[in-house]
């Protein structure tokens, strides 16, 4: 038992390796993954501010740019992940080695954490600098147990993601391509998701964790308790329940979709 | 089934298949044979023995490629059952792969963004390998393939041939029982692919409870590395033996290697002359000739054939008698050359 737990946490933290050293030695994926965001920030951030929006209206924002980095890398190196592994040739010798599948995603989930944290972090640290940004956080632990919570359920939808496109081709490429848009729109990332209406808010948050998880930061950190859908407390719940529910779901079918390759052929073929 | 267990783990067989089976329906792209069966791997029999070096010959698309990724827990079989070590590949995938390998030649793996060193050591835990017992593994592969002043950098700063020797030591840095190597060779310059039949042979030697199973089209490689090999086309192992055993079988005959004008096809007449055993053609269209190298069961055939060529009207440009090599064994069984690629057989569809 020790052993498979030992073997299990060696597989966690190699595969998470790649993504933190890439962090640190790939300077066009630091600028790519942080500058353009924080562009879309400052773009809505002057937008409001030519509104003479309230300054709260800043941190929406920037909380939204903040999220949107987790997002934007959840969609393309966890959802995408597999594929980029066939295209590199490692998803062969992943599958045929001992490891346990379900330690692949989470070392994947881990270490694009830590890697897209640097980048978020950057995006607060430069808003600071050059918005003057302020939080007014008024029940701190709820907020970091909102933002764990968030980060685990959209990782463990990347979880599932990844193993659902374990086995798809080109076409799942472009299919994410054409919801980037919309996501956007529904995650409310540079707006109060509750201006689109309760029900299409609460629809929205449903589908999308990061939607239920900035409208509960930004009601904490933003004390805009006033532009919420539900409150933070509920929504942490749904967000831990979430996270449960995509980390299982994720193991069972990694499993089922591994199984499906290995019988249909798919998995040594070569993307389309 | 812990009595099949054991009775098949004491087997002296590293690898055993049964009847082994596999098809693939073919999908949209094959356009017209779309919805179609393929056949990849027909009711294969194999047995290699522990610290074996066993090759797997046959043209591109015979089904050695099928094989191995079946031995290799990537495919289950459609039919027929398949053993490592002891072990069902289908069904006891969690004992066989911490025991096996596998190294696609011309192929590359890992990530540029780490060092080639890093990218071993990264391979060597996903097998739960402690990096004190990988390390000297490791340090020495990558003396073995030329990359030890290399292991510091980065992948993606390689050479794709570079990038090749790291994914082959990557093969060898988990120890496996058994190791796969599909085309090991393919891609390499003359200098590293020699390179690289000895180190395969050094490591058998080095470890000789460890078995190896190669695929490869190249008749030399196999004649020189392996102990025993199998011929196999369009998914059948039709000869099975070791290289001397199975040139002997066309010691007898006389080989001939014939260039002549054109890239007509030659006519089914050629190959039904008295004393003609098989013969296989390789037409080349850039200097549009044809060569045809044909085995006869008597010397006199060939002066019979020259006469048939030039009444149909060809030029013979070249002519010379060589040594029968496995090539000459594949072409005496099968009528066609190895480097010609023969897509394995499609039964009804539906």
């Amino acid at each position: 038992m020790l052993k498979a737990v030992g073997f299990f946490v060696r597989v966690v933290l190699a595969r998470a390796y790649v993504r933190v050293i890439g962090a640190q030695r790939e300077l066009s994926w630091i600028i790519g993954d942080t500058l353009l965001p924080f562009l879309a920030v400052a773009a809505y951030v002057y937008v409001y501010k030519a509104m003479g929006a309230p300054e709260k209206y800043t941190g929406f924002v920037v909380l939204g740019g903040i999220i949107v980095t987790f997002w934007m890398h959840m969609i393309w190196s966890m959802a995408m992940q597999f594929f980029w592994e066939k295209e590199m040739g490692n998803l062969e010798r992943y599958l045929m080695s001992p490891l346990p599948r379900p330690a692949l995603l989470l070392g994947m989930a881990l270490g694009g954490i830590v890697m897209t944290s640097t980048r978020a972090l950057i995006i607060y640290l430069a808003s600071r600098l050059f918005f003057h940004l302020e939080f007014h956080v008024t029940e701190p632990g709820l907020a970091v147990a909102v933002f764990v919570a968030t980060l685990f359920a959209l990782y463990g939808m990347g979880m599932v993601l990844s193993s659902l496109f374990f086995i798809a081709g080109r076409g799942i490429y472009y299919g994410l391509q054409i919801t980037a848009e919309p996501i956007f729109f529904l995650g409310g990332f540079y707006f109060p998701v509750r201006q689109l209406g309760l029900l299409v808010g609460a629809a929205a948050a449903a589908l999308i964790p990061t939607t239920l998880g900035l409208d509960a930061l930004r009601q904490t950190m933003l004390d805009a308790y006033d532009t919420g859908i539900l409150s933070p407390n509920i929504e942490l719940l749904i967000l831990t329940v979430m996270g449960v529910v995509f980390v299982y779901a994720s193991v069972v079918i990694i499993h089922r979709m591994e199984d499906y390759g290995r019988r249909s052929g798919k998995l040594i073929l070569r993307n389309e | 089934m812990g009595h099949i267990l054991n009775e098949r783990t004491t087997s002296e067989f590293s690898i055993e298949t049964v009847k082994l089976r596999r098809v693939f329906r073919l999908d949209r792209r094959a356009r017209r044979d779309a919805g179609k069966l393929l056949v990849a791997l027909d009711d294969m029999d194999l047995q290699v023995r522990r610290g074996e070096l066993f090759g797997c010959l046959g043209p591109n698309g015979a089904g050695k490629t099928t094989l191995i990724r079946i031995l290799a827990t990537l495919l289950t079989p459609s039919g027929g059952r398949a053993f490592v070590e002891g072990f069902d590949v289908h069904r006891e995938t969690h004992r066989v792969r911490p025991i096996i390998n596998m190294v696609s030649g011309g192929e590359t793996c890992g990530y540029g963004i780490l060092t080639a060193m890093e990218n071993l050591r990264l391979f060597t835990e996903l097998y739960g390998i402690p990096w004190r017992i990988a390390r000297p593994r490791v340090e020495r592969m990558l003396e073995v393939v030329g990359l030890d002043k290399f292991k510091r950098v980065r992948v993606n700063k390689l050479s794709t041939g570079l990038r090749q020797r790291v994914n082959f030591a990557r093969g060898f840095t988990t120890d496996p029982k058994v190791l796969f190597l599909d085309e090991p060779t393919t891609g390499l310059d003359v200098h590293s692919a020699r390179n690289t039949r000895d180190f395969i042979r050094q490591w058998l030697a080095e470890n000789p409870r460890k078995t190896i199973l190669l695929t490869t089209h190249y008749m030399a490689e196999a004649d020189e590395l392996c102990d025993r090999v199998a011929i196999i086309d369009r998914g059948l192992m039709v000869a099975c033996d070791t290289p001397a055993a199975l040139k002997k079988t066309v010691r007898r005959e006389t080989a001939l290697e014939l260039t002549i004008s054109g890239v007509e096809p030659p006519p089914d007449k050629w190959k039904r002359l008295e004393g003609v055993v098989n013969l296989a053609v390789e037409s080349n269209p850039l200097e549009k000739v044809t060569n045809v190298r044909v085995l006869l069961s008597d010397a006199g055939a060939g002066g019979m054939l020259i006469r048939e060529i030039t009444d149909d009207g060809r030029r013979l440009l070249g002519l010379h008698t060589i040594e029968p090599t496995l090539e000459d064994v594949f072409i005496k069984l099968t009528g066609r050359r190895l480097s010609e690629s023969e897509p394995a057989p499609t039964a009804g569809g539906g």
